[in-house]
C-alpha cells in the first residue's frame, strides 16, 4: 500500500513536481514574513536594551560597599538582564562631563547617590519590576520611562499580529491550492479509485496512497522549502550589511533558529499535503 | 441471492421515475437474463444491487445484505460478495492483463501467495494464459472483456453481475462470452447479465426477466423474449 503511493508519485511526477513547488512557494513566503518580524522584533529588543532603569540607592548608605552590596538583592527581583553599579562619584563624573563645567562648580559629589544602571530582560514587566526594585531595602527611588516600553511593546505587538495574521491566510490558501492541485492529479485516477470501490477496497485503503504521497510530498516541500530559505536569507541579509555601512544593523542569526523553521516547514508542509490529499478524494470516497 | 420488493427508484435531477414497483427474486446459483428497451431501468437495477445508488422505496436485498440499511463503511464487505462487469470493460490502462487482475486482489489485502496461485487460475478460466504482459490497449475487445470477468472473478464472488458486457462485441465475441458466464455459473456462481441482444438470449435456455417502463413485465424459463 505504501508502495502504492510512491508508486503513483513516480507515474504522476509532472503534478508531484507542481506540488512540491507549491509547498514551497507557500512555506518561503511564509517563512520570509515570520523572518522579517523575528528580525524587527529583534531589533527592537535591542532599542528597548538601551532603555534603562536608573535604582537610586538610599541616602543613609554612605560607604560604596555597603551600597554595592544592595546589588545581588537587586538581581533577586528577576527580570534583570544587567545591574551596574555607578558610584556617586562616578555618577558626577558622568554628569558633568556632559554640561558646563564652570555651572558644576562648589558643587559637591554629596549630591549624587549610588545608584545602579538596570538593564531588563522583557519591557513588557516593567512596571511590575519597577514596584519589586522599589521593595528592595535600601533603595530609595526608582526611575524608569513607562511610556517608551509601552510604545516598544505596542510595535511588537502589532509586528507580531500582522505576521500572525499573514500566515494564517497563507497556510488556508496553499491547503485550497494543494487540494486542487491533486484534484487534478486524481482526476485521472478516478477510474481506478471506482474499480477499486468495485471490488470492494475499503475507504481507508484507497485513501492510504494519497495519505502516503501527500506526506511524501509535503515532506519534500518542506525540506526543500527550509534550504531554500536558508540560502534566500542569507543572501538578503548579506546585502543587507553590505549596504548600510558600520555595524549598526543587526539580524537574528539563521543557525541559530534553522532547526525551528525546519520543524515548523517539515509540520506544515505535512498538514498541507495530507490535508490536500485527503480532501481531494473526498468525493471519489462517497459512492 | 437478489430479492426486491415493491422498489422504487427516481433520480432527482432529471426526475425521471427508472424503477416504479419492482418485485423479483434470483436464487443462488441461478442463470438470469435481464432484458428490456432503452431506458426501462436495467441500468438503474444493477446500480442498486451494487450500492452505487439507493432506492427510494421497498426492499433491497443482496447476499444477505439489507441494501436500504446498510452503512456505508460496510459496503465494502457487501460487495467482495459481487463480481461487477461493465459494458466498457474499466481496465487500468498502464497496467498489465496481470496487474489488471491482480490489482483487484491486493486492494481487499490478500496475501501475496494466494494472489500468485488464484490470478493464473482466473486467467486461464478466462482463457487468456499467455497474454499476461500485454497492456490493454493490446488486446481484442474480447480479450479486454474477458480481462475484466477474470478481475471480477479472482476474488470468488458469490454472483456475477454484468450489464451489457456483450455491447462491444461482435456476435462470435458475444457468444463465446455467453458460453464463458454458462461455465463460471455450472461451476457455482450466480450469473446476473443484462442485455439487449435478442439473439443472444435465445440461443441460451435460460431464465429471461423482461423490465419495461421500470416494471417487472414477463419472467419465465422459456429462454425467449420478445417485444410486443
Ligand atoms: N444518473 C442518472 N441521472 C438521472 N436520470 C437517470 C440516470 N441514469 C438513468 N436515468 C434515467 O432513468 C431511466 C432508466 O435508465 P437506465 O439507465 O436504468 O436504463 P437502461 O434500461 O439501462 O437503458 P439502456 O438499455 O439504454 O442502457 C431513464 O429514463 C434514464 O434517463
Ligand atoms: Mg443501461
Amino acid at each position: 500500500m505504501i508502495r502504492e503511493g510512491f508508486r503513483s508519485i513516480k507515474t504522476h511526477g509532472l503534478m508531484s513536481f507542481a506540488t512540491v513547488t507549491i509547498i514551497m512557494a507557500c512555506l518561503i513566503i511564509m517563512g520570509s514574513v515570520a523572518l522579517l518580524s523575528l528580525n524587527i522584533n529583534y531589533l527592537i529588543k535591542d532599542l528597548e536594551k538601551q532603555n534603562e532603569v536608573v535604582a537610586f540607592v538610599d541616602d543613609e548608605i554612605e560607604s560604596e560597599e555597603e551600597a554595592k552590596a544592595i546589588g545581588s538583592q537587586i538581581l533577586a527581583v528577576g527580570n534583570i538582564s544587567s545591574a551596574d553599579f555607578v558610584s556617586r562619584g562616578e555618577a558626577m563624573k558622568n554628569y558633568m562631563s556632559k554640561y558646563d563645567k564652570s555651572l558644576m562648580e562648589g558643587i559637591d559629589e554629596t549630591v549624587f547617590r549610588h545608584r545602579f544602571i538596570i538593564h531588563l530582560n522583557d519591557i513588557e514587566k516593567l512596571a511590575q519590576t519597577k514596584e519589586a526594585l522599589e521593595g528592595v531595602p535600601g533603595i530609595a527611588r526608582v526611575r524608569a520611562h513607562q511610556e517608551y516600553a509601552d510604545t516598544f511593546v505596542k510595535i511588537r505587538n502589532i509586528v507580531s499580529g500582522v505576521a500572525l495574521v499573514l500566515m494564517a491566510i497563507l497556510v488556508f490558501v496553499s491547503m485550497f491550492i494543494m487540494s486542487n492541485t491533486i484534484k487534478l492529479a486524481t482526476f485521472s485516477r478516478r477510474e481506478e479509485i471506482a474499480i477499486m470501490k468495485m471490488v470492494g477496497a475499503s475507504n481507508g485503503f484507497i485513501r492510504l496512497p494519497f495519505v502516503v504521497e501527500g506526506l511524501v510530498l509535503g515532506l519534500l516541500g518542506g525540506g526543500l522549502g527550509f534550504l531554500a530559505q536558508w540560502g534566500l536569507y542569507d543572501l538578503v541579509t548579506k546585502s543587507l550589511m553590505e549596504s548600510i555601512t558600520g555595524d549598526i544593523l543587526e539580524v537574528v542569526p539563521f543557525l541559530s533558529i534553522a532547526p525551528m523553521i525546519l520543524a515548523v516547514f517539515l509540520g506544515i508542509g505535512v498538514v498541507i499535503g495530507v490535508f490536500g490529499g485527503v480532501n481531494a478524494i473526498k468525493n471519489y470516497l462517497k459512492v | 441471492m437478489v430479492r426486491f420488493e415493491k422498489v422504487k427508484l427516481t433520480y432527482d435531477n432529471s426526475g425521471a421515475k427508472a424503477l416504479d414497483g419492482v418485485d423479483l427474486k434470483v436464487d443462488d446459483g441461478e442463470f438470469v437474463f435481464l432484458v428490456g428497451p432503452s431506458g426501462s431501468g436495467k441500468t438503474s437495477l444493477m446500480k442498486l444491487i451494487t450500492g452505487e445508488v439507493r432506492a427510494d422505496a421497498g426492499r433491497v436485498i443482496v447476499n444477505g445484505f439489507d441494501m436500504m440499511k446498510i452503512r456505508r463503511h460496510k459496503l465494502p464487505k457487501m460487495r467482495r460478495t459481487l463480481g461487477v462487469v461493465f459494458q466498457d470493460y474499466r481496465l487500468i490502462e498502464n497496467m498489465n492483463v496481470y496487474d489488471n487482475v491482480a490489482f483487484a486482489m491486493r486492494v481487499v489485502g490478500a496475501s501475496a501467495k494466494d494472489i500468485r496461485r488464484r490470478v493464473p487460475y482466473v486467467l486461464e478460466l478466462v482463457g487468456l494464459e499467455g497474454r499476461e504482459k500485454r497492456l490493454p490497449h493490446e488486446l481484442s475487445g474480447g480479450e479486454q472483456q474477458r480481462v475484466a470477468i477474470a478481475r471480477a472473478l479472482v476474488n470468488s464472488p458469490r454472483m456475477l453481475v454484468a450489464d451489457e458486457p456483450t455491447g462491444n462485441l461482435d456476435p462470435v465475441r458475444s457468444l463465446e462470452l455467453m458460453l464463458l458466464f454458462e461455465k463460471i455459473n455450472e461451476m457455482g456462481t450466480t450469473v446476473l447479465v443484462v442485455t439487449h441482444e435478442k439473439e443472444l438470449v435465445n440461443a441460451f435456455a435460460k431464465r429471461v426477466i423482461k423490465i419495461e417502463e421500470g416494471h417487472v413485465t414477463s419472467d419465465g424459463n422459456d429462454g425467449y423474449f420478445s417485444y410486443e
